[in-house]
């Protein structure tokens, strides 16, 4: 699939490549300057986010409010990488993440409503945000206007019950414009996701509270297109995408290991991070 | 209170479309004509009253202005994070409704006992909260929150309660209600304990006590200048909740008066600080808690100067 995407556009995926190197470097760059953790989990959600941002949401920074896509972080702790998106994609200037976690700075820890542009949903505790995106979905019906609502959670987040209660409740309501992306790096807070929960087999999961689920590799841009492409998968059902992707993703030192759910790059971290990312 | 505040808000959604009822699978038969009213305006959600709070939370982000129904314990405690992450941060115009304010649930047993509402939701910041005395005053408080634009709750009894405002009143957000005036002692009271209010100043009347009721929906924002004039024209002042006596009403009063810095002699009147372990009506709670009008008048005789 992912080399079908990759034929059928080329240029499209070396440039989404491209966008995703320049976000991972201001993600590892904002963690060092903000000595924040969660480095680990927004690297894990770059290529997710530029595969909606710069390819599959239909979305305009310059003219939000209206009939675009909505999106919202649920797994809030990842917000590095999604301010650095946005930025990216033209809602604020690129110069505002060098105040992230900052006294004063409207870039916290986490995403805070109604201060940030382009964000209009507040995440930071985890299982809010399919509840959210569902209310919103229901209201796009009801005011008969386009626009899908897709939310990203993280794996570990699927521990939470209020998570399983809005997917019975979005598959209810037939919300296909509804697509939750699962960011399946099977690392959570304290360890190995399978060894504190009996989280696997999550794409059986969903398909069993009513969604279409598919698997993708979460770090192959063309298999992210392909994919994205193929939303709604079945009209009538809300869409999930399990996308297997690899904590830290990008910089070696930081893959697959949950010591960077903490710890902040220090200076010599931060100089192998870039040289590993390039650009 | 309830069937009030069903035809209050079947009236107010003829004239405003954003308004979406969303229940936690509660009120069978209910809000039939609502639903055939309004087609797609009524969700049932399910029992998942997270689900419930997110999903306004969302429906407000396009536009809407839910109202979203469970019994009070389900309806804010159950799902209080979401209330205050998804609602009150939000700044979101979401109006929580629980039904069953105090022991109006009395013989279901604590679970369903509404004792820390009032407490929780008026920390919050954004929220306004409103406990409307009667059915007068519940009609009065859906059409102030029709008006109204942000996070709010709305306290309600159950069914049956007794009618004191004969005739329909009106308030805003903010404002109290004088039912009877006094020079002694004044009774401020807010939700269902209004009728018992009234009780107490005729029971006091026998005994030659002038007694003010006032009548406090709005919780918050308090009516700060009704409550300044009770302390300096009556000798005693005491709150009257079915609520615990912490943190709720009683203590939003307390802490106003605290701050007032007078010596008029101050009371709260709610249920004490602990379950109830034995099964009761209404009554029987209210009885047990020092809450009926002859209780709470005898107390206030005892605080006189």
């Amino acid at each position: 699939m992912a080399d079908v995407a990759f034929a059928r556009h080329p240029d499209l995926i070396r440039r989404l490549e491209a966008h995703a190197r320049a976000v991972r470097i201001a993600t590892v760059t904002m963690a060092h300057h903000g000595k924040t953790p969660h480095v680990g989990s927004a690297l894990s959600c770059v290529d997710l986010l530029v595969a909606l941002y710069f390819h599959a949401m239909r979305i305009d920074p310059h003219a939000t409010g209206g009939d675009e896509d909505r999106f919202v972080l649920s797994k809030g702790h990842g917000c590095m990488a999604y301010y650095a998106t946005l930025a990216e994609r033209g809602y604020f200037p690129r110069d505002w993440l060098a105040t992230y976690a900052q006294n004063g700075a409207v870039l916290a820890e986490h995403p805070s409503p109604l201060c940030v542009p382009g964000i209009d949903v507040a995440t930071g505790s985890l299982g809010h945000g399919l509840g959210i995106a569902a209310g919103a979905a229901v209201g796009r019906n009801l005011n008969g206007r386009p626009g899908r609502v897709f939310v990203l959670l993280s794996d570990g987040e699927c521990n939470e019950g209020s998570v399983w209660e809005a997917a019975m409740f979005a598959a209810g309501r037939r919300l296909d414009q509804l697509v939750a992306i699962v960011d399946h790096n099977k690392l959570q807070a304290m360890g190995r996701c399978d060894d504190i929960t009996a989280l696997t087999p999550l794409a059986d999961k969903w398909r069993a509270f009513g969604w279409d689920v598919r698997e993708v590799d979460g770090h192959d841009m063309g298999a992210l297109v392909a994919t994205l492409e193929g939303l709604p998968f079945t009209m009538g059902r809300p869409s999930a995408i399990i996308a297997h992707t690899v904590k830290g993703k990008g910089v070696s030192f930081m893959e697959d290991d949950t010591e960077w759910h903490y710890r902040p790059p220090n200076d010599d971290d931060l100089a192998r991070a870039l040289r590993e990312i390039g650009g | 209170m309830r069937n009030a505040f069903i035809r209050a808000l079947t009236d107010v959604a003829a004239n405003d479309p954003r308004i979406v009822f969303i229940t936690g699978d509660l009120g069978f038969k209910l809000f039939d004509d609502f639903a055939r009213r309004y087609p797609g305006r009524f969700l049932n959600v399910g029992v998942a009253e997270a689900t419930m709070a997110g999903v306004a939370s969302g429906l407000a982000l396009e536009g809407k202005k839910p109202f979203i129904y469970s019994i009070v314990p389900f309806a804010t405690l159950r799902c209080y994070e979401q209330i205050r992450d998804d609602i009150c941060y939000h700044d979101a115009d979401v109006t929580v409704v629980g039904v069953g304010g105090g022991y109006s649930y009395g013989p279901n047993g604590a679970t369903h006992h509404a004792l820390e509402d009032i407490a929780v939701m008026r920390v919050l910041p954004n929220m306004t909260v409103l406990c409307p005395g009667d059915p007068a005053e519940t009609v009065a408080a859906v059409q102030a929150l029709a008006r109204h634009r942000g996070p709010a709750y709305l306290r309600l009894g159950r069914a049956g309660e007794p009618v004191v405002h004969a005739t329909p009143v009106s308030f805003a957000v903010g404002d109290s209600l004088l039912v009877r005036d006094g020079r002694d002692v004044a009774v401020l009271s807010t939700g269902n304990m209004l009728a018992t209010a009234v009780g107490v100043a005729e029971v006091l009347a026998t005994r030659g006590v002038s007694c003010r009721v006032l009548s406090m929906p709005s919780v918050k924002p308090l009516d700060t200048v009704a409550i300044d004039a009770a302390l300096t024209q009556t000798r005693v002042v005491a709150t009257l909740e079915e609520h615990s006596r912490l943190g709720g009403f009683g203590g939003a009063v307390a802490e106003h008066v605290a701050e007032r810095g007078l010596a008029t002699i101050f009371r709260r009147f709610g249920a004490a600080d602990h379950f109830a372990h034995v099964c009761g009506d209404q009554d029987f709670h209210r009885q047990a808690n020092g809450l009926t009008a002859a209780q709470v008048a005898a107390a206030l005789i005892d605080l006189l100067p």
